[in-house]
């Protein structure tokens, strides 16, 4: 605690009239270099009153930045051990059944890395289960941003971004989980090789330039998958979420509706020290949950699928998680090559694995402004919407759902036949029917639903006890049961960040951009 | 809970109103218990710190490091985030929104300036307007080549081809050629022509369906002597390698789509994505018993492409 009176404006720290130097204020002088160099003050006090809103669901564009965040810490010490080359070597490492075998040196490095280097086995499997987390909190968070129209303008930038984002973690993960060069990711890259192969006109070329010559190439995709994967694609993620982060920032968070809240104001926690506390305690917590899966949960044991031979292949060949979709896409779309005027068209590899990825971000991408332009809702909003006011956009979004997970189940066609001991024939032309059928019926019990919500009364609020009473001429009385804890938290009226501890004896809260030069020392009240 | 205390010549308050604030209260109820169960979880990281660097220390063991710096980590940050979430004032707070928006003067002003200025600078160069956008164009068109065709060769014809010739002899991955005697019926292998072992495109299934020469479609009546049939390993849906062959079935099967085909049938496709039949490899035995090609595959291997006709 400090002695000095900070309302006189003498600047603290230099030697006043008599000589004598004033204590100096570590944090005061600490701001005051900063600002007369970087002119932090003006706004400062801004960033740090910046409000973030409570709701949980904010949460899930947190876990995808700090997986990401994790992702970029295991990969550099990754890479300080794996070697992007698919020159031939004999393994001699501490694995026994794969000694003495001839596999790539840049399956050798990622097996020693698993194997030689301490603690290594963890962090290569944290790294993997970051990247599974990263991509399933983006969709997830994705879902969040849809479901309650956060999109809406004026987000439609930060939407599009957003989407791009989702495309450039599956695009990385994929090429990520390729590097290891064993026998089921190696059968993954194949599968690329044949999916670029199948597009008119161009494909043959186009597979031949990225993979230096037909399938395996000469060696270079290696290499060349690891700069995307460790150089270009992480450059182009973080300049999304900069941009990402940057819109939030400038538009502010939407919130939910609730008391005090309004289009034009933003209530919750502000940045500092709530919210910065709890954000980097769910780094650390991130940081920890993924730490404890690496080392315990097996993920990508590449020492068991051996090194990838072109002419071997496994039994229950199933990619990550993200890529399920497309791969149940491509099992179930029927053989429908087209050959004719001297050319063929593979639709049956085109379709599912080109075309259907491309329509699907198309309409993602799309998405604020087909909304905007079915509704004819042109107005800014910033309050989100309860799904369940939003029937028919709820109702499309879990029918979308239902149909990407149709696809991401009919990627273990095999795994279902052989578990249910079932023909694989009728599980073929269950998906095939089903990938339809599903998303319809979810979409109308979704629909049904929504309705159903809505019309209960006091749907979404919090509920409280009717506390029946008889009075002693044996009459009832209903009456609110008292509060419980938390629900008064909800009934205080938002007020502006004040002054946590008042130093000056003004009594009554400084509001935000107040430039009195009051002295603000957070402090445990 | 103490007051704001004061030092020095400076003047004396009692508790200041901002205390009174409920807004500034912790969001606990019960500060005192939060503040221990918080301690409680920042210890338990350190303590899982502690023991993660004590095992790593005496060796390493992937689940105890997991287990160690899982607990370490996550109590850490759970005590972080609890000590924000329970013990710093409960608001809620508000920051109003202004509107980023300019004035209808300003975008106007806006918009005018990049008009005009465009306007201002194409204004009676309109042939140098047009040069930027060739040259632009151009541009973009020759950084193309080393961009991407500088990457790898041309496909050219090698797609259409493999390294099977007339009279190749069929040999393993050890390189050693394959005899008539090598294989029992229902047995099968993977195979390549001599001098090209372990090649994608090359990579063919051998398998032995009888002891008899196998018709599998007319016109090939010779291509299967004493039960041997060979078929392009390559699927043709999207290029796997074929590598499960179902004896009693007499069926090839892809594992990664499951294209099934019809070995007996000459290789056509029975169920699954596959669009055409796996191609079929002429063999004959030869004087001193080894199998061999009689010619090259009739047709492109692997999945479909463009050029293919």
């Amino acid at each position: 605690m400090s002695s000095t009176t900070p309302t006189t404006g003498i600047p603290i720290g230099k030697p006043s009239g008599d000589g004598k130097r004033r204590r100096i204020d570590p944090v005061d002088a600490g701001v005051r270099w900063l600002d007369v160099r970087l002119g932090i003050a003006k706004n400062g006090r801004v960033f740090l009153d910046k409000i973030f809103p409570d709701h949980w669901s904010f949460l899930l564009g947190e876990i995808a930045l700090y997986s990401f965040v994790i992702l970029v810490l295991t990969g550099i010490f990754l890479s300080l051990f794996y070697n992007p080359s698919t020159a031939e070597v004999i393994y001699h490492g501490a694995y026994a059944p794969l000694r003495g075998l001839k596999v790539s040196a840049a399956y050798a490095s990622s097996v020693d890395i698993s194997f030689g280097v301490r603690s290594g086995l963890v962090i290569r499997q944290m790294h993997h289960w970051a990247a599974d987390v990263f991509v399933g909190s983006i969709a997830v968070h994705m879902c969040r941003i849809f479901f309650t129209g956060a999109f809406r303008k004026p987000r439609e930038l930060n939407w599009i971004v957003g989407v791009t984002l989702l495309m450039m973690a599956i695009i990385n993960g994929f090429i990520g989980y390729s590097l290891p060069d064993d026998l089921v990711s190696g059968t993954g890259i194949r599968l690329a090789f044949s999916f670029l192969l199948s597009m008119p006109l161009v494909g043959s070329y186009l597979a031949f330039f990225i993979f230096g010559g037909n399938w395996p190439g000469d060696g270079s995709i290696i290499p060349r998958f690891f700069i995307l994967h460790v150089l270009v694609l992480p450059l182009v993620i973080i300049g999304l979420i900069g941009a990402h982060l940057y819109l939030l920032v400038r538009q502010k968070h939407t919130q939910f509706p609730g008391k005090g809240r309004t289009e034009h104001n933003v209530v919750g926690t502000p940045f500092y020290p709530g919210f910065l506390a709890k954000t980097t305690g769910f780094l650390f917590m991130i940081g920890g949950v993924l730490w404890a899966l690496g080392g315990l949960a097996q993920i990508n044991p590449i020492w068991q699928f051996g090194p990838y031979q072109p002419y071997q292949i496994s039994y229950a060949v199933q990619p990550d998680w993200y890529m399920g979709w497309l791969d149940g896409a491509l099992r179930i779309f029927p053989s429908w090559e087209f050959v004719g005027f001297g050319h063929t068209i593979p639709f049956e590899v085109f379709l599912p694995t080109i075309i259907f990825p491309g329509i699907t971000f198309t309409i993602f991408w799309l998405w604020p402004f087909i909304e905007a332009w079915l509704t004819g809702d042109r107005a800014e909003h910033q309050l989100l919407d309860r799904p369940r006011d939003r029937p028919l956009r709820t109702a499309l979004g879990a029918g979308a759902l239902a149909f990407y997970f149709t696809l991401f189940s009919a990627s273990s066609t095999d795994v279902l036949a052989n578990f249910f001991q079932i023909s694989l024939n009728s599980v073929l032309w269950f998906f095939r029917f089903a990938v339809l059928v599903v998303p319809i019926i979810t979409f109308f019990v979704a629909w049904r639903l929504c309705l159903d919500i809505a019309g209960t009364q006091g749907a979404g609020r919090r509920k409280r006890a009717n506390v029946v009473v008889r009075s002693a001429e044996g009459e009832y009385e209903a009456e609110k049961s008292a509060d419980r804890p938390g629900d008064g938290y909800h009934e205080l009226e938002p007020t502006p960040v004040p002054a946590f501890i008042e130093v000056s004896g003004r009594p009554e809260p400084v509001g935000v951009g107040d430039a009195s030069g009051i002295r603000r020392i957070p402090r445990r009240v | 809970m103490s007051g704001v205390t004061t030092e020095g010549d400076g003047p004396t308050h009692s508790p200041v109103a901002a205390f009174d604030d409920p807004h500034l209260r912790p969001y606990a109820q019960h500060p005192g218990r939060a503040e221990a169960a918080i301690g409680a979880c920042l210890f338990a990281g350190v303590l899982g710190f502690v023991a993660y660097g004590i095992t790593y220390w005496v060796g390493g063991q992937t689940q105890v490091e997991g287990i160690t710096l899982g607990v370490g980590l996550f109590g850490f940050g759970f005590g972080m985030a609890a000590w924000g979430k329970y013990l710093m004032p409960k608001g809620p707070f508000v920051e109003e929104r202004h509107s980023i928006e300019g004035t209808d003067a300003e975008v106007e002003t806006l918009s005018n300036a990049v008009a005009e200025r465009g306007k201002a600078v194409f204004h009676r160069r309109g042939v140098l307007g047009g040069l930027l956008g060739l040259g632009g164009a151009a541009m973009g068109v020759v950084l193309a080549f080393p961009v991407l065709r500088s990457l790898g060769p041309q496909p050219k014809k090698t797609l259409f081809v493999t390294d099977w010739k007339r009279g190749a002899h069929l040999v393993d991955l050890n390189g050693r050629r394959i005899t008539v005697n090598d294989l029992e019926v229902g047995g099968a292998l993977t195979v390549w022509p001599q001098g090209f072992v372990g090649t994608s495109q090359d990579q063919t299934m051998l398998v032995r369906a009888s002891f008899d020469d196998v018709v599998t479609r007319p016109g090939r009546e010779s291509w299967g002597p004493q039960g041997y049939l060979a078929y392009s390993k390559l699927c043709t849906h999207a290029g796997c390698p074929v590598g499960l062959y179902m004896e009693q079935t007499q069926q090839l099967l892809c594992p990664c789509h499951q294209s099934l085909f019809d070995v007996l049938g000459g290789g056509t496709q029975v169920f699954g994505p596959a669009p055409r039949p796996l191609p079929q490899l002429p063999l004959y035995i030869d004087s001193l018993g080894y199998l061999r090609a009689q010619a090259p595959y009739d047709q492109p291997v692997g999945p479909g492409f463009w050029e293919r006709s």
